[in-house]
């Protein structure tokens, strides 16, 4: 089936971990904002959604790291990180394993994609999943590109690493969702957490919405480490998405600057029904 | 090297609630199958979390291993402050600092603005 949503948002484990201390109003409209983008989900009748993370060292370190994987199991437990700290408990969350593998075995004609039968959620899909599927009902199918061990996957690869994933979803007779997670510019956990570069976030987003595939893959990472911060390198996730959504418009749903969150809170999806003809 | 060793075990004990538990029975073994200079074993044991940013400890991994040992968020950031005191710039990895006006003065500042749209 052709792919049956596909969208962004931010994974901040702030959002969970430190929500009191947000602006009320604001930690309200960002949460609206999540249920709506659930709800849209939902709409959709997913099969299974795939998740394109950027995995925080809860699975892949610097000795085996690849720069593009997805997971290919029945189950994933998560998150890994100290409850009292993200205060998600720690739980099982369904995959589909067979499904993962017909995915991956068509994402693998374009992409060198490493699968993994185990996998542990970290806050990069655990906060989302929190908001988004509260009942942890639907089968996730987790993917990750390499935004946190340099050298990093190139933002052209993930690109591509999109396209292969819209393939993959359109060829299987399930209804798949997807949607990328990451922070624009952040420097998260350093002491300059909650710095925010508003300017830089609106033109990423308006070139995101715009789903202008060369000025998003314009940037370089000199560029983004000095103007979006280490965080910023998950804008692959964001930009992988739009690959995926394969020339449809994208609308930002909500998006608010949260220095206690550390990002500027953002949502937004694409219109799949613009999609380009083949 | 030595700074990989440091984050592979950091690694570890986030993922592996075994190494968490091994790490709290007998931390000189779990430290000894690591190679690790003087240093970074003080730093791990204390824990010194200005000192494992300031050797270049990916945030990523180091505000865990804060959480692990109950470290509260402002007190970890402002460990690292310290840390950058004590003992200068980041000296490895891509987690160094940068100058911030700080969360307090910046949500007075976003809070302003939105009262003056």
């Amino acid at each position: 089936m052709p792919l049956v949503y596909c969208g962004a948002c931010s994974h901040a484990p702030g959002m969970t971990a430190r929500a009191e201390r947000a602006d009320t109003q604001t930690r309200q409209a960002l949460e609206s904002a999540f249920r709506r983008m659930g709800d849209d989900i939902r709409a959709t009748r997913p099969d299974a959604l795939v998740v394109i993370a950027a995995e925080h060292f809860a699975n892949f370190f610097m000795n085996n790291m690849p720069a593009f994987a997805i997971g290919m199991a029945d189950s994933y437990e998560g998150p890994i990180e100290d409850e009292a700290f993200l205060r998600i408990g720690r739980t099982t969350v369904p995959g589909n394993k067979a499904l993962s593998r017909r995915l991956i075995e068509k994402v693998m004609q374009t992409v060198d994609v490493a699968y993994a039968e185990e996998w542990k959620f970290d806050h990069g899909i655990s906060v989302p999943l929190h908001f988004l599927t509260p009942d942890y009902d639907l089968p996730i199918v987790p993917a990750n590109i390499n935004c946190q061990g340099p050298p990093l996957s190139p933002l052209a690869r993930a690109w591509a690493f999109g396209e292969a994933l819209r393939r993959a979803a359109d060829a299987v007779p399930e209804r798949i969702a997807l949607i990328g997670t990451g922070g624009l510019s952040h420097w998260p956990a350093t002491p300059d957490s909650g710095k925010i570069n508003q300017e830089w976030d609106r033109e990423f987003l308006r070139r995101w919405s715009a789903n202008d595939r060369e000025a998003l893959l314009s940037y370089t990472d000199a560029e983004t480490y000095r103007e979006a911060g280490q965080g910023g390198f998950e804008i692959r996730t964001f930009i992988a998405a739009a690959a995926a959504a394969k020339g449809a418009k994208g609308t930002v749903d909500f998006c608010e600057p949260v220095p206690i969150f550390a990002v500027s809170c953002t949502l937004g999806s694409f219109r799949l029904s613009d999609t380009r003809p083949e | 090297m030595s700074l990989y060793q440091v984050q592979k075990l950091i690694y570890q004990l986030n993922r592996d609630p075994r190494t968490r538990q091994r790490y709290a029975d007998e931390p000189d073994a779990v430290l000894g199958e690591y190679d690790l200079t003087r240093e970074e074993i003080g730093a791990l044991l204390k824990p010194d979390i200005g000192l494992l940013y300031v050797l270049g400890v990916n945030g990523q991994l180091l505000m865990h291993f804060a959480a692990l040992h109950r470290i509260e968020w402002t007190d970890y950031l402002e460990r690292m402050r310290q840390g950058l005191r004590d003992h200068g710039q980041v000296r490895e990895g891509v987690y160094a600092a940068t100058g911030y006006e700080g969360v307090e003065a910046h949500e007075a500042r976003l809070k302003a603005e939105r009262e003056t749209r």
